[in-house]
C-alpha cells in the first residue's frame, strides 16, 4: 500500500473544494440575480442572498419573455431548443450508424471516396463557410424552419467514425452466422448490430444532446423570427443594442433555464456522458 | 387512368387557385426590424392601410435585427426573390444605392403611380439623409431620431445647479460636471452611440465637413475628412474628462443609458428615441435639452442629423405592386399616422404637418422635452455638411471609429492621432467599397 | 481495416450512405466550394457587379493590419486558453486521483459546466464582471481596482479566457483523470517502495505517461479556442474594445455577415479552412500513431 501523506491529502481536498466553489459561484450568482427585481440589480450593496421574486421572474420569462427585448417567451424558445437538440441527436445517430454500417459491412465501388467525403466534413466547421451555407439554406427556403435549423448540422464524421470503429470490433463470426442463416443485411443490422450498439448510442445521445442544445452560430444565422429562436441565442438578444434596458434578473432566470436541461442530462447520466466524451474524441 | 385523373384534379385546383388570387388584394411584403412595442405599431400601420382600401394588402414580416434582415434580403435578391419594401438602417444606405436595379427610388415609384407627392411637405433634415444630390427622395424615412442631451435634475439640485438651466455649451457642461463631481456624483457625463453622437452629429452641428463629395452624397470616390480642428478639440476635451473622472465610457451602443437612469451619471447624450425607456426607468426628475456646442465655431449650432432606418422599395416588381407601395407611402405619410407614430414611439415625424398636429394636440406641453429633437432638426436649413452622411462600408467605418475612440478613452492614443488613424483606415474601407461597386450606379 | 467477409454488392450500401452524403454535399462541400470561388471574386452585396480578380482578396487581406492583428489576438487567446485549461485541469485531476474519499463527488461537481453553452457562460461571466451591476467588478472596486472590460483590453481578454475555460476545464479534467486512472497501480507502488514521494512519482511516472493525452488535448483545446469560442466572443465582448478580442472566427463573421464584404470574408474562410485542415491532419496523424504503438 502507498504511504499516507496527510498534508498532501489535505492540500488536495482544500484545492478541490475551492475549485468546486469557484466553479459553482457563477451559477449561484446567476440564481440569486434571478430571484430579485430588475431595480434591485442597480442598488448597492449588490444582492448576495436570494430574493423573493423567484416564482414571479421565472413565470414571467417562461410565459411572456422579456419586455422590450426582441424575444419570444422562454417557454417557446426552450421548446425550439428541445426540438433542435433531439432532432440533431437522433438525426446524427441515424444517418451515421447507417453509413458506418454500409462502409464496414459492404464492399462497393466508390466506398473509399464516400468515406473521404464524410471525413472532409470534419475540416469544414460552419464557422469557415458561414455566408455560402447561409445562401444555400436561404435558396432552399429553409430560413426560420426546424429543417434549416437542424439538417445542416446532422452530418457528422465523428459519430460515423465512432460507429465504424465499434463495428470493426464486432466478431466476424456473428455476421458469418447470420449469412449462413440466410439473414439479409438489414435483418443482421436490426437483430445484431443495433442491439450491440446500445451503449454507444446511449453515450452519443448524451453528448449530442448537449451539442445540439448549445448550438449558437448556426441558429443565430438561420433564425430571424422570434418564435424560432432557441434559448441560447434568445438570451443574447435579451441584452440588446436597441433603446431598451437590460432586465438582468430576467436574463439570469433565462440563463438558469437554458443551462438546466443539459446540466441535468450530465448529472443524471454521468456514466454515459463520461463514456461518450472519452470515446467520441478517440 | 389514375394519373390522368390526378392531373385533371390538379389543373382544376390550379385554375381555382389563380382565379382566387386575382380576386384577392395584391400582397405587398414589408420586411422590417421593429420589435416589442414598435412591432405592434408597425402592425397597426399596416392594418390601418389594409382597412382603408381593398386593392392591396401590406404584410409586415419581422426579419430580425437590421443587419440580419439586410443579409436576408441580399440573399433573397441574389436568388431572385425579395420583399417589396425593406427597412434598412441609415448606415446601409450606400449599399442599397450602389446595386444596379436592386432598388427603385421612391420618387420614381410615386411618379409612375401618379400619386400626389410633395417632397416639400417633409422635414428637410429627415428626408435629406435619404435623398440624392438633386434632392430627390430615394427611400422613405421611417423611424428617425437624433441625439439630444439628457440631464438628471435631482443631481443638478444636489450639486447646487439650477435644474432648469441645462448647459448650452461644452464648456458649461464641463463646469457643471465639475460641480456634480464635487457633490459626490460617481460619474458626471456619459454618451451612447459615440461615433454617431460625438463625431457624426458634432460634425454636422458645427457645420463641418465629415467627408468629401458632400459627405459622400456626390459619389463613391469620397474621402473622410472628419479629423478637423473642431472634432479633435472635442475628442481631446472628452479624453481629458475621462482622465479627470468626469466622463465614464460605458459602451458603444445603448449600454451607457443604464448609467444615466441608474443614477450613476448625471448627464447623457443619446438618441431622442431613448426617451420612453429613460422615463420608465429613471427614479428622478430629468430634463432634455439641445446638444451642447462650441460657440466660437462659426455657424454653430447648425442642425443635427438623424439616425434610424428608412424603407426601400426593391426593384424588379410588377407595376401593380409599385402602385400599392405608392398608395401605402401616401397613407403612411399622412399627418394622423405620423403624429401617432411620433407620439407613441418617440421617433420624429417625417412631415411638418404631423409636427404641427402634435403641437396642436398639446402633446409637447404634457411631455416636456419631446420636441427638442424636432427643434434641433429644424434649427436651420441643412447644408451640404449637415444633411447627412453617406458612406460605403459604413458599418466597418463606425467600427473603426469606435475602436479608435476606445483607444483615446483608454489614454493609449492622442485624439489627433486617433482621428487621423480613423480617417486613414476608414478611407481604406471606402476604397474597398468603391472597388466592389464601381460597376454599379 | 476491413472485415473478412462482407455482404454482396447491391444498391443497399448506396442507399445507406445516401442521407449522410446528400447533407454533406449540399451543406458542406457545395458551400465550401462557393467560398473558394467567391474568394477569387470582387462583388457588391447584391452581386450586380462581379469581377474575377485571382488572388486580389488575399493580397488585400494580408496587407490589412487588422487581419494580422486578429491572428495575433487568436494566438494569444488560444495559448492562454490551452495553457490554463491544461494546467488547471491536470492539477485538479491529479488531486482527484490522489484523494480516495469523495473523488466521485468532486468529479461530478467539476464536470457539470461542460453542459453550459459557451454563450450562456459568457453571459453569466460578463454579468458578474459588468461594471455597473457585476458583483466581481464591484468587489474589485472596493479593493481599489477599477474593472471596465469595455475599455481595458487586458480585462476583456481575461473575461473571454475565463468564460472559455469554464467549459474546457471539465473536458480536459475528465481525460486527465481517465489517463491517471489507467496507470497501473503496480508501477506506482514499485516507485513508492523505492522511496519516491507522491510529487516525484507524479513527475517521473504519471506525467510522462500522460504526455500522449496532453498532446491530444492540446490539439483539441486549440481547435476549441479557434472555432468553438465564437459564441463567447459574440456574447461577452463582440470583439472589442479596439479589436482586442477579435479572433479570426469572429472577424470572418463580422466582415461577412455584418459588413457584407463578400470577397474578403470568403478569403478569410479559405484561410480558416487551411488552418482546420492542418489541425485535423495533425490530430489524425497522431491518433494513427497512438493506435499503432
Amino acid at each position: 500500500m502507498i504511504e499516507n501523506r496527510p498534508w498532501l491529502t489535505f492540500f488536495c481536498h482544500a484545492l478541490l473544494i475551492i475549485s468546486v466553489i469557484v466553479i459553482a459561484f457563477p451559477l449561484y450568482i446567476a440564481f440569486v440575480a434571478s430571484t430579485h427585481t430588475a431595480e434591485r440589480m442597480f442598488e448597492l450593496p449588490l444582492p448576495l442572498l436570494p430574493g423573493r421574486e423567484m416564482l414571479h421572474n421565472y413565470a414571467t420569462v417562461l410565459t411572456e419573455g422579456v419586455a422590450g427585448a426582441s424575444t419570444a417567451p422562454v417557454g417557446r424558445m426552450m421548446l425550439n431548443s428541445l426540438v433542435m437538440a433531439l432532432t440533431i441527436t437522433f438525426g446524427k445517430i441515424a444517418i451515421s450508424i447507417l453509413s458506418a454500417f454500409a462502409i464496414v459491412y459492404f464492399r462497393f465501388p466508390l466506398k473509399n471516396f464516400f468515406f473521404w467525403m464524410i471525413f472532409i466534413t470534419l475540416m469544414l466547421p460552419v464557422e469557415v463557410r458561414i455566408l455560402p451555407t447561409y445562401e444555400v439554406v436561404s435558396d432552399l427556403h429553409m430560413l426560420d424552419t426546424y429543417a434549416g435549423l437542424t439538417i445542416p448540422l446532422i452530418a457528422s464524421a465523428t459519430a460515423t467514425f465512432l460507429f465504424r470503429q465499434f463495428f470493426l470490433t464486432i466478431p466476424d463470426e456473428l455476421m458469418e452466422a447470420a449469412r449462413i442463416d440466410g439473414a439479409s443485411a438489414l435483418r443482421f443490422f436490426w437483430d445484431v448490430v443495433l442491439p450491440l450498439s446500445k451503449t454507444n448510442i446511449a453515450a452519443l445521445c448524451v453528448i449530442l444532446f448537449i451539442y445540439g442544445w448549445n448550438q449558437y452560430l448556426w441558429p443565430l444565422l438561420v433564425t430571424t423570427q422570434e418564435d424560432m429562436y432557441t434559448v441560447v441565442i434568445g438570451i443574447k438578444r435579451m441584452i440588446p443594442g436597441g433603446d431598451a434596458s437590460v432586465d438582468w434578473n430576467l436574463v439570469m432566470a433565462t440563463a438558469m433555464l437554458a443551462l438546466a436541461p443539459p446540466a441535468l442530462v450530465v448529472l443524471l447520466m454521468q456514466r454515459w456522458f463520461v463514456k461518450g466524451l472519452v470515446e467520441t474524441e478517440k | 387512368m389514375k394519373i390522368k385523373k390526378l392531373c385533371l384534379a390538379l389543373a382544376v385546383a390550379c385554375t381555382f387557385a389563380t382565379a382566387g388570387a386575382q380576386a384577392a388584394p395584391i400582397e405587398i411584403q414589408w420586411w422590417h426590424s421593429m420589435t416589442g412595442v414598435l412591432n405592434d405599431r408597425v402592425n397597426d400601420i399596416a392594418n390601418g392601410f389594409n382597412a382603408s382600401q381593398k386593392d392591396y394588402k401590406v404584410v409586415p414580416v419581422y426579419k430580425g435585427g437590421y443587419t440580419e434582415s439586410m443579409t436576408a434580403a441580399i440573399a433573397a435578391v441574389r436568388s431572385g426573390k425579395g420583399p417589396d419594401i425593406l427597412q434598412v438602417f441609415e448606415v446601409g444606405t450606400a449599399t442599397m444605392m450602389a446595386g444596379k436595379k436592386v432598388i427603385k427610388p421612391v420618387y420614381e415609384v410615386m411618379a409612375e403611380a401618379h400619386e400626389k407627392f410633395d417632397p416639400k411637405s417633409y422635414m428637410p433634415a429627415v428626408t435629406s439623409y435619404y435623398s440624392d444630390t438633386q434632392g430627390r427622395m430615394l427611400s422613405m424615412p421611417f423611424n428617425s431620431s437624433t441625439p439630444v442631451f439628457y440631464y438628471n435634475k435631482d443631481a443638478f439640485k444636489k450639486a447646487g445647479l439650477d435644474p432648469n438651466q441645462p448647459p448650452k455649451t461644452w464648456d458649461e457642461v464641463e463646469a457643471d460636471a465639475l460641480k456634480l463631481k464635487a457633490s459626490g456624483a460617481a460619474c458626471s457625463f456619459t454618451t451612447a452611440w459615440q461615433s454617431w453622437v460625438q463625431l457624426e452629429n458634432m460634425s454636422a452641428w458645427h457645420n463641418q465637413e465629415f467627408a468629401t463629395k458632400q459627405n459622400g452624397f456626390g459619389g463613391l470616390d469620397t474621402k473622410l475628412t472628419f479629423n478637423t480642428e473642431v472634432l479633435v478639440r472635442h475628442i481631446a476635451k472628452l479624453s481629458s474628462w475621462v482622465k479627470s473622472g468626469l466622463f465614464t465610457y460605458a459602451g458603444r451602443t445603448t449600454q451607457p443609458e443604464a448609467k444615466f437612469y441608474g443614477g450613476d451619471c448625471a448627464m447623457l447624450t443619446t438618441s431622442s428615441a431613448a426617451y420612453a425607456n429613460i422615463k420608465k426607468n429613471a427614479k428622478f426628475q430629468f430634463g432634455i435639452s439641445q446638444l451642447p456646442y462650441y460657440p466660437d465655431v462659426k455657424g454653430a449650432p447648425q442642425n443635427s442629423i438623424i439616425g434610424g432606418a428608412s424603407l426601400w422599395v426593391m426593384g424588379g416588381k410588377k407595376p401593380a405592386e409599385y402602385k400599392g407601395v405608392a398608395k401605402f407611402f401616401t397613407y403612411m405619410s399622412s399627418p394622423k399616422v405620423q403624429a401617432e407614430w411620433h407620439q407613441k414611439t418617440g421617433y420624429v415625424p417625417i412631415t411638418k404637418a404631423a409636427y404641427e398636429l402634435t403641437k396642436k394636440e398639446g402633446f409637447y406641453e404634457a411631455n416636456p422635452g419631446t420636441d427638442v429633437a424636432i427643434q434641433q432638426l429644424l434649427l436651420k436649413n441643412p447644408t451640404k455638411d449637415s444633411k447627412g452622411i453617406r458612406l460605403g462600408n459604413f458599418v466597418q467605418i463606425r467600427g473603426i471609429i469606435d475602436e479608435e475612440l476606445e483607444a483615446v478613452w483608454a489614454q493609449k492614443k492622442g485624439p489627433k492621432q486617433a482621428l487621423d488613424d480613423a480617417v486613414e483606415r476608414g478611407n481604406v474601407e471606402l476604397r474597398k467599397f468603391e472597388r466592389a461597386n464601381k460597376g454599379g450606379r | 481495416m476491413e472485415k473478412r467477409t462482407q455482404f454482396p454488392v447491391s444498391w443497399l450500401p448506396y442507399a445507406l450512405v445516401a442521407p449522410q452524403l446528400a447533407i454533406t454535399i449540399v451543406f458542406f462541400i457545395w458551400p465550401a466550394a462557393q467560398a473558394l470561388w467567391q474568394s477569387l471574386l470582387v462583388q457588391d452585396a447584391f452581386a450586380t457587379h462581379t469581377e474575377f480578380v485571382w488572388f486580389e482578396n488575399f493580397k488585400v487581406l494580408f496587407a490589412d493590419e487588422t487581419y494580422i492583428e486578429s491572428f495575433r489576438v487568436t494566438a494569444v487567446f488560444s495559448s492562454l486558453v490551452a495553457f490554463f485549461g491544461l494546467s488547471i485541469s491536470l492539477i485538479l485531476a491529479a488531486c482527484c486521483d490522489h484523494v480516495l474519499r469523495g473523488a466521485k463527488a468532486y468529479q461530478t461537481l467539476i464536470i457539470w459546466p461542460y453542459a453550459v453553452a459557451p454563450a450562456i457562460a459568457a453571459v453569466i461571466w460578463s454579468f458578474m464582471f459588468n461594471p455597473t451591476v457585476g458583483i466581481l467588478a464591484h468587489g474589485m472596486k472596493l479593493l481599489g481596482y477599477d474593472w471596465n472590460h469595455l475599455l481595458n483590453s487586458g480585462q476583456a481578454m481575461s473575461l473571454v479566457v475565463v468564460s472559455a475555460l469554464f467549459k474546457l476545464i471539465p473536458y480536459d479534467f475528465l481525460f486527465f483523470l481517465a489517463g491517471l486512472q489507467s496507470i497501473p497501480k503496480s508501477l506506482i507502488e514499485a516507485a513508492a517502495i523505492d522511496g519516491a514521494g507522491p510529487i516525484k512519482r507524479f513527475a517521473t511516472i504519471a506525467f510522462p505517461l500522460l504526455s500522449p493525452t496532453s498532446f491530444f488535448l492540446l490539439v483539441v483545446n486549440l481547435v476549441y479556442a479557434f472555432f468553438d469560442t465564437f459564441a463567447i466572443i459574440d456574447a461577452a465582448t463582440a470583439g472589442g474594445p479596439s479589436r482586442s478580442t477579435t479572433i479570426l472566427v469572429y472577424k470572418v463573421f463580422h466582415d461577412g455577415f455584418k459588413g457584407l464584404d463578400l470577397g474578403g470574408s470568403a478569403a478569410q474562410s479559405v484561410v480558416l479552412m487551411a488552418i482546420v485542415i492542418t489541425l485535423t491532419v495533425v490530430q489524425f496523424r497522431f491518433i494513427e500513431r497512438k493506435v499503432q504503438y
